[in-house]
């Protein structure tokens, strides 16, 4: 008898906080996302009319900014992985006595705010940082083309703002993968790029799938690299939801944050499934 | 011997191929300095210009002072932000750690119903976008008339960090070596016991890993925090109200401070578990 309850006692505090503080609001959100303003109320007073074309007004007003948000977000997971994948290898198999003061390393910038090192970025690739006013004298640039407020700085910003997330994961899987399987990949007559395709990348999964979701997930609702590296063009669905949250529109707010949420579910079950079961080839 | 003769090979060879053949040894290599060139761009610019003799806004070079370093809180509001930072990343982390960690043991260690709905609820804050978090725990206040500020502040942190501290400890858990356990059972340690002596200083440093995630993670946030918030603002909330004005030096002086004091925290766990391990 003891034995059965000892792990829900465990998990008592914690999933009754959970269930309070994050359930609970999820629920209510979807309570708000249908709801309409009251007449004559307040500009907060909204009341539950079941309308449920909150939804298609909402995704028909900002589809724009929804395309965009999936599109910068897989191009910076994609970016993040590429940068990654041969660092955390390095960090794996190369670094030797190094290795953890490499890691530390790896960690080091983001223990800078986050908000700085954009800013950091924004001012770097600015009108007056050291980069732009070169390239023009050069040439290289016309004196109308800008580095930031385009959707390369965008992207860029969120691939270097969430690549540890990529990168930890990626560094765990590939330290686990034992040399020895990779020289007997060698002794088999693969060569170097086989034996990545065929051992390394495969055994290497499981970070690879963790790294990208992890990356993924928070750049689909940013808005924070958008509105200081991206111009009135590069909103995202994370902009339109944090300034209608302020006007406030409640049930545009929820309706919209419901359809980012199951975009994203959607697209990561869809890359679990795949990952999980179709062999890397 | 041997070196004198691998010397006189590689003296044969055209210095072009020892120089290619150099490069193709060592082209990880140079990736990696490379990347880590690209990681530190921001934080040796926020670096630099903590020494900027500026104004209010941060933008140019004006010469340098070391009076910013001197006088950390001289821009009105910083060091307050600071402080609320620092109260907050605590309290969160407290709660987060000890609900997590009770988690952790429960999924990890016991089979029981609801295994699995317990790991699809700990994933779901993770999967959850931060904007989403941010307006719904903020709706659930509006709703119970609570007003946004510091203790919203910390609920919402911690909602969002005990996911990151289960999956940490849980990973710790996963990899005990459970014949230690029996081994404490076989020596006539009871159950309380084999937990105090044995698998609690086994798993602690994954607790601690735990702990300092849930403070950087919690220090660093600004999006869940600044729907929450309300009157009060954290040093992220400072340095994003300050960037349309322009940031002031000291912002880069504290982040800068920050930065060391987390590298060399770090460095000394690092040193210190070496140490144990070795003796």
């Amino acid at each position: 008898m003891k034995k059965i309850s000892t792990p829900y006692l465990l998990l008592l505090p914690g999933f009754a906080f959970l269930l309070t503080f994050f359930v609970f609001p999820i629920l209510s959100l979807a309570q708000v996302s249908t709801a309409t303003p009251v007449s004559g109320g307040d500009i907060d007073d909204f009341e539950q009319t079941f309308r449920f074309r909150n939804y298609l007004e909402a995704f028909l007003d900002s589809r724009e900014h929804f395309g965009r948000s999936i599109v910068y977000a897989l191009l910076a997971t994609l970016i993040a992985l590429l940068i990654s994948y041969p660092l955390a290898y390095a960090l794996a198999f190369k670094s030797g006595k190094y290795k953890n003061l490499l890691l530390v390393l790896v960690v080091a910038p983001f223990f800078t705010s986050f908000l700085l090192r954009t800013v950091a970025w924004k001012q770097i690739l600015g009108e007056e940082g050291f980069v732009v006013p070169p390239l023009r004298s050069l040439g290289l640039i016309s004196e109308s083309t800008t580095l930031t407020s385009t959707a390369g700085a965008v992207i860029l910003g969120m691939a270097y703002n969430f690549l540890p997330f990529m990168t930890l994961p990626l560094y765990a899987s590939i330290d686990r993968i034992d040399p020895r399987t990779l020289e007997a990949s060698g002794d088999l007559y693969a060569n170097g790029f086989t034996t990545f395709r065929k051992v390394t990348l495969p055994l290497s999964m499981p970070g690879v799938v963790a790294g990208t979701l992890l990356t993924f997930i928070p750049a689909a609702g940013d808005y924070v690299n958008a509105e200081l590296l991206g111009g009135p063009n590069n909103s995202m669905i994370g902009n339109v939801i944090q300034t209608r949250f302020l006007i406030p529109d409640y049930p545009t707010t929820s309706a919209l944050s419901f359809m980012l949420m199951a975009a994203i579910l959607i697209i990561v079950t869809v890359y679990i499934r795949r990952a999980g079961t179709d062999e890397v080839v | 011997m041997s070196s004198v003769k691998t010397e006189t090979i590689v003296s044969k060879r055209p210095l072009g191929t020892s120089i290619s053949r150099w490069f193709g040894k060592n082209l990880i290599r140079i990736y990696m300095f490379f990347a880590f060139v690209y990681l530190f761009i921001p934080v040796m610019y926020t670096f630099v210009f903590s020494f900027n003799d500026s104004g209010k806004s941060n933008i140019t070079w004006q010469g340098f002072t070391f009076e910013k370093w001197l006088n950390p809180c001289g821009a009105p509001r910083v060091c307050e932000a600071l402080g609320n930072s620092i109260k907050v990343g605590l309290l969160a982390t407290i709660f987060s750690t000890i609900l997590g960690t009770l988690i952790a043991f429960a999924i990890g260690r016991y089979a029981f119903r609801g295994r699995s709905a317990s790991n699809l609820l700990i994933f779901l804050p993770m999967a959850t976008p931060e904007i989403v978090l941010g307006a719904s725990i903020l709706s659930l206040f509006l709703v119970m008339q609570v007003n946004p500020g510091f203790w919203p502040i910390v609920i919402a942190h911690v909602v969002f960090c005990i996911s990151f501290v289960v999956v940490t400890v849980k990973a710790r858990i996963a990899s005990l070596d459970p014949r230690l356990e029996q081994a404490a059972m076989d020596l006539y340690a009871n159950e309380f016991e084999t937990f105090r002596r044995v698998t609690l200083p086994l798993v602690a440093p994954g607790i601690a890993a735990a702990a300092l995630l849930a403070f950087s993670l919690s220090f660093d946030d600004f999006i869940i925090t600044n729907f929450n918030s309300g009157t009060v603002t954290t040093f992220p909330e400072f340095v994003y109200g300050a960037a349309a004005r322009g940031i002031p030096a000291q912002a880069n002086v504290i982040a800068s401070a920050v930065f060391f004091v987390a590298l060399a925290l770090v460095v000394i766990g690092q040193v210190v578990s070496r140490k144990r391990k070795v003796s």
